[in-house]
């Protein structure tokens, strides 16, 4: 019985820590399909957080915070396309520079209206919702938050619909794969493109607000740590499929959790807990290597397009 | 009235005039030919038509109306469409994928009423094709035939054809011929873009000739002839190189290749037990449809490739398997398949002079910079080449690029060279060049592997011709004996020649 | 009503844009910025006056430049070596960790060996630890194929576990409980320059880097393979260049440079290693190889200007009560537009009919 209610709350534990990452990781899915590499992720979910936090300190309504943040994901995800569409400069570079200008003005921002108080300002967070709290092991497992239950349920299935079910979608795979082609084909690159990276931020800066308005309820400088370089990998290692992504996810949350179970427990372990938080990503490049013969990068991947 | 009417259409590329006050017109229902020679601005008139380049000045009128055509979208829109000799086509999508996207604006997909609706589609315009299959998997002359009809899925009612007959064997050329003819009888006009006058009188109604941007004539294909159109085309009457020696058949063999296998990019086999001599002083032609195995035979020669199977022996000495740095120490001189991607476009053309022999020019790892630009000065007076040592590859023409490709290989006098496709996309005078080059390297006793798909090319440079088909080599035989019907039927597969005699497979 | 449409066409700006490009750089981004400044309740003008001008005009903030470029000096000319072969090492922030890592071990046993050697030491160990820290992502990536963008991103985050693991395990300071390990050996410690300022030998170090670096590339044969190699891999394949080799090398000479960066930190400055050693000096040393368009010699420049936008930053948040945050918005800002200003050169705007 304590084996499964240590795997019940492993396993909540595991889609709590995996939905911010997973949210991002289906907003690069659709960048790098639409062939853009938007390493702009890491200060999107940054700033994101902090948009959240504030807006939601502001107004009173963590909802509005929300939508602040997806606005903001999204107005970071068109400066990625002007960037790298438009201006068609190295995508890395850009996406680096977003990350540098975001996370600047995040804590530029935080500095300005919180101070560098010690004690970070925390706000109530969002409550989980707990259908079937009766039931044990499942009550507990099914004890999310509700952005949890629209991610894995609406998001995800949504992404993959979007993606190949959709004329959109195949607008999208095919500026990723073969630009040239898709413009003979009257597909207007530029715009599609911008779409795509659109979606990716929003989808970024909800994965961010996600941990300043859901898991924590406040905003602190080491509230990503690396979150967003994680999903850039899990989209490799899911081979650019919105459900191979979510398994990853799951997979990187998994691993994540034990630790953070392992170190609540308070055991003494001869290893240092550190290195179940290196773990997910030495696994990451183990993964990568195995895929890496097969990964089936888009083919434009990187590569601004240019008419003539 | 004329389907489309294009006036007065002047296009230029920086200071190159590719289209000059060209007129055209394209009636209902015909097969309208637009013949020319490389750069003579056909691609460019119908590129303009297709909204993938904006005329400086003229006008173009569709049934009459002068439309504006900003982009392929607005062409597809007045039912214009296009097939480019680089398909548009998404490899990892499927026929039907391929067909639809960017047409279908509804936004769920019913993928299987798709590729119904796609099938039927062919079925009615005589076009064989499984809507389903991943276009990745089809053939050049299948893809050719994904990108018709696609264009006719969007109700095109003119289709361009840009050198459709280029990657085709003689006998898909004449299915696609039956599909044109069919295309007619459905009020459907097709504008043909050759430079092949025979294609050009089997097949088209009316013919335009371009040289040098500028229309030299408009007429029915029916009343003329083919030394007249070659006439107007070239606008010379004798043109190419002509060989007077006699090939040599007793010299020494200097490249000696041995059951040579190799693989593709995807780790499929490429060239199967390929088995060839090439003697000093003699050109062997490697003729074939593109894609069949000659690129990963050219880089496996050159070292870019490793053999997974065979020996390579240069004046005797085995190379197989050698790094491309060691295939040049070996005396083998390689001429890139693609001259973009063999030169640094963003380096120098002084240092691409020398990238192949670097040691020669520094001082325990120190450029000596003074010595590599009168190194680059000499080549460039030698061989002609029109650019400075300190100007950036990428800013050269294609011709000038294969000059400096051909000065860095033929500087060192190579005993083995390899040149897969040397002309490919050159101008006249380019091409001539070239072909006098190799000659000469010829008369200097050099064994050359030439790889090309113009099999004119091929006659006219070989002393013996070998036909390469799915990565192998299908038959040799010395250029007195080869007719080009004869080498079409082993290019395409129908025959092999073994050594007792022709074979039908 | 049809808007006019515009497009960039590729035929070289006009003269006098491109002569003025640093100036309206500077002028859009403080442009850009001042919304922020006004938004912290201060005069852009005289804001910019502190960014800029004051760090200079007195001799204890110059000498903080260079001491706070020192870093960066290093850290961009790692990224140099790599994007100039075409290898994206976005690993700088890692390999960093690695030669501080190396350097606090080490330090803390040469007490008995003499300044000078102990300085070769320390300078090798933090090479070769930030050589082995580049050298799985590297291999992976000339030989496997794995994308290095991703594999060096991961890695970052692997060291600050490794650090963060050792620094609150074997090297915690048993009397204070800080996580920082304990004091490297005076012989061990970079000199200083001037006295009574932070400035040290590492800048040296840096400024020698920036000028072997820079022959190496533009005038050695190993440089012009480099550059061949990143400027058109197939071209320097088919000229017989060994691609692979040419990459992994410059991936690990990079990996090795920015080690020395982890290494100056911790002797010059620090003492001792602390999991906040570098406030991201590797991800912005990207930044300043980008600005200094892959020009050793720009790069050290452009990292001497992101020195003075740090230092700057302090002054404004010191005189002002401006964010010192207003330093990264500025330098990213920066980026941005120049990346635009590069196109732009290129380019013309055209209006279409």
């Amino acid at each position: 019985m304590i084996a499964a209610m240590f795997i019940a709350t492993l396993a909540a534990a595991t889609l709590r820590v995996a939905t911010p990452i997973l949210l991002a990781a289906i907003g690069e899915t659709f960048a790098e399909r639409a062939g853009v590499l938007n390493l702009g992720i890491e200060g999107t979910m940054f700033l994101g957080a902090f948009a959240g936090f504030y807006v939601a300190d502001l107004s009173g309504s963590l909802w509005i915070g929300l939508a602040a943040a997806i606005a903001i994901g999204t107005v970071l995800g068109l400066l990625m396309a002007f960037l790298s569409v438009t201006l068609g400069v190295n995508q890395h570079v850009a996406g680096l520079g977003i990350t540098l200008l975001a996370g600047g003005l995040a804590l530029f921002a935080f500095r300005l209206n919180y101070g560098g108080s010690s004690t970070p300002p925390s706000i109530e967070p969002f409550e989980r919702l707990s259908p079937l709290a009766d039931v044990p092991l499942l009550g507990t497992i099914l004890n999310q938050y509700a952005l949890t239950y629209v991610t894995f349920l609406v998001i995800v299935p949504l992404a993959w619909w979007l993606l190949y079910r959709t004329s959109f979608g195949l607008k999208i795979r095919a500026v990723g794969e073969n630009p040239e082609a898709a413009d003979a084909a009257g597909i207007n690159v530029f715009r599609i493109r911008y779409a795509a990276l659109a979606i990716a931020g929003a989808l970024m800066g909800a994965g961010g607000a996600f941990l300043s308005l859901a898991q924590l309820g406040a905003f602190t400088h080491g509230i990503i740590s690396g979150r967003g370089w994680v999903a850039i990998a899990l989209v490799i290692f899911g081979n650019w499929n919105p459900l191979k992504v979510l398994l990853g996810s799951l997979i990187f949350g998994g691993t994540f959790a034990l630790q953070l179970r392992l170190q609540a427990m308070g055991l003494q372990l001869p290893i240092p807990y550190e290195t179940f938080l290196a773990l997910p990503y030495v696994v990451t490049i183990i993964a990568l290597v195995i895929a890496g013969r097969q990964a089936s990068y888009p083919a434009a991947l990187l590569k601004p397009y240019r008419r003539e | 009235m004329p389907v489309v009417e294009m006036v007065g259409i002047t296009k230029h590329f920086g200071r190159v005039t590719a289209n000059d006050h060209v007129d055209f017109e394209l009636e209902k229902g015909e097969i309208h030919a637009l013949l020319g020679e490389n750069g003579a601005g056909k691609t460019t008139l119908m590129r303009i038509l297709y909204g993938l380049y904006q005329a400086d000045s003229g006008e173009i009128r569709v049934e009459g109306k002068p439309v504006h055509i900003g982009s392929p979208r607005d062409a597809i829109k007045l039912g214009i469409g296009m097939v480019t000799q680089h398909f548009a086509l998404v490899p990892p999508f499927t026929v039907a994928e391929n067909v639809i996207m960017g047409y279908r604006e509804s936004l769920n997909m019913d993928i299987r009423a798709i590729e119904r609706e796609v099938a039927s589609a062919a079925a009615r315009f005589g076009i064989a094709i499984d809507p389903a299959v991943q276009v990745r998997h089809l053939s050049v002359g299948q893809r050719q035939r994904v990108e018709i009809l696609k264009a006719l899925f969007r109700q095109a009612q003119v289709l361009i054809l840009d050198e459709p007959t280029a990657v085709l064997v003689p006998q898909e050329v004449e299915a696609l011929f039956e599909t044109l003819r069919h295309l007619r009888e459905q009020g459907i006009s097709v504008v043909f873009i050759s430079h092949k006058l025979n294609e050009v009188m089997a097949i088209s109604d009316r013919v335009t000739v371009l040289r040098d941007g500028r229309v030299i004539d408009t007429l029915e294909t029916a009343t003329t002839t083919p030394p007249a159109l070659a006439r107007m085309m070239v606008g010379r009457e004798t043109f190419g190189v002509v060989r007077q020696d006699a090939p040599q058949r007793d010299a020494e063999a200097v490249l000696e290749v041995q059951g040579l296998y190799a693989e593709d990019d995807r780790g499929l086999p490429a060239i199967k037990d390929i088995s060839l001599v090439v003697r000093a002083g003699e050109i062997l032609g490697i003729a074939g449809v593109g894609g069949n195995g000659q690129t990963e035979l050219a880089e496996t020669l050159c070292g870019i490739r490793r053999p997974s199977r065979g020996s390579i022996r240069v004046k005797g000495r085995e190379v197989a398997g050698a790094s491309p740095a060691e295939m040049t120490a070996a005396g083998v001189g390689r001429i890139p398949e693609d001259r973009h991607t063999g030169l640094v476009g963003d380096l120098t053309v002084a240092e691409n002079l020398v990238m192949e022999v670097l040691p020669r020019f520094s001082r325990y790892g120190r450029l000596d910079k003074k010595q590599i630009h009168a190194y680059a000065q000499q080549l460039i007076e030698q061989f002609q080449i029109k650019a400075r040592p300190g100007d950036r590859a990428r800013t050269l023409s294609g011709g000038n690029l294969q000059k400096v490709l051909l000065a860095r290989v033929l500087a060192n006098q190579p005993d083995v060279i390899i040149a897969p496709q040397p002309t490919r996309g050159l101008d006249v005078g380019a091409t001539e060049y070239v072909h006098n080059q190799l000659l000469a390297q010829r008369r200097r006793g050099a064994a050359i592997l030439l790889i090309s798909e113009d099999l004119d090319e091929i006659m006219a440079l070989s002393d013996r011709i070998a036909v390469i088909y799915e990565g192998e080599i299908v038959g040799v035989l010395p250029v007195e004996d080869a007719d080009v019907e004869h080498l079409g039927l082993l290019m395409s597969g129908v025959v092999k020649e073994t050594q007792h005699g022709t074979a039908e497979v | 009503m049809v808007l006019p449409k515009f497009r960039l066409e590729k035929t070289g700006a006009p003269f006098w844009f491109r002569t003025l490009t640093p100036v309206i750089t500077l002028l859009i981004t403080f442009i850009l910025t001042s919304g922020l400044i006004l938004w912290g309740k201060a005069n852009p003008f005289q804001a910019y006056y502190y960014f800029l001008i004051d760090p200079l005009s007195n001799r204890v903030s110059f000498l903080e430049v260079l001491v706070k470029s020192t870093p960066l000096i290093l850290t961009g000319i790692a990224v140099t070596v790599a994007f100039v072969s075409g290898y994206y090492n976005i690993g700088a922030e890692g390999q960093l960790y690695a030669g501080a890592l190396a350097a606090a071990w080490l330090g803390t046993r040469l007490e008995a060996v003499p300044m000078p050697l102990a300085m070769l030491i320390m300078l090798a160990g933090g090479f070769l630890a930030g050589v082995l820290w580049a050298l799985v992502p590297a291999l992976l990536r000339v030989y496997f194929r794995v994308d290095e963008v991703v594999t060096t991103l991961l890695t970052n985050s692997i060291i600050l576990f490794i650090v963060s693991a050792i620094l609150n395990g074997p090297w915690r300071d048993p009397l204070s409980g800080w996580p920082q390990s304990p004091e490297i050996a005076e012989s061990a410690r970079l000199p200083q320059l001037v006295p009574r300022s932070r400035l040290h030998f590492g800048f040296v170090i840096a400024v020698l880097t920036v000028f072997i670096v820079w022959f190496v590339l533009t005038r050695t044969s190993f440089g012009l393979k480099l550059r061949a190699v990143g400027l058109g891999k197939e071209g320097a394949r088919f000229a017989g260049i060994p691609v692979e080799r040419t990459m992994l090398a410059a991936a690990l000479i990079s990996g090795g440079i920015a080690g020395i960066a982890g290494y100056v930190e911790v002797a010059g400055i620090q003492y001792h290693l602390i999991s906040a050693l570098s406030p991201g000096y590797g991800y912005t040393g990207i930044i300043i190889a980008t600005m200094g368009g892959l020009n050793a010699l720009a790069v050290g420049a452009s990292a001497l200007f992101f020195g003075l936008v740090d230092t700057g930053a302090q002054t404004v948040s010191r005189a002002l009560g401006v964010p010192v945050y207003l330093g990264e918005v500025t330098q990213a800002t920066m980026l941005l537009v120049i990346l635009g200003m590069f196109l732009l050169q290129q380019y013309r705007i055209r209006r279409v009919r």
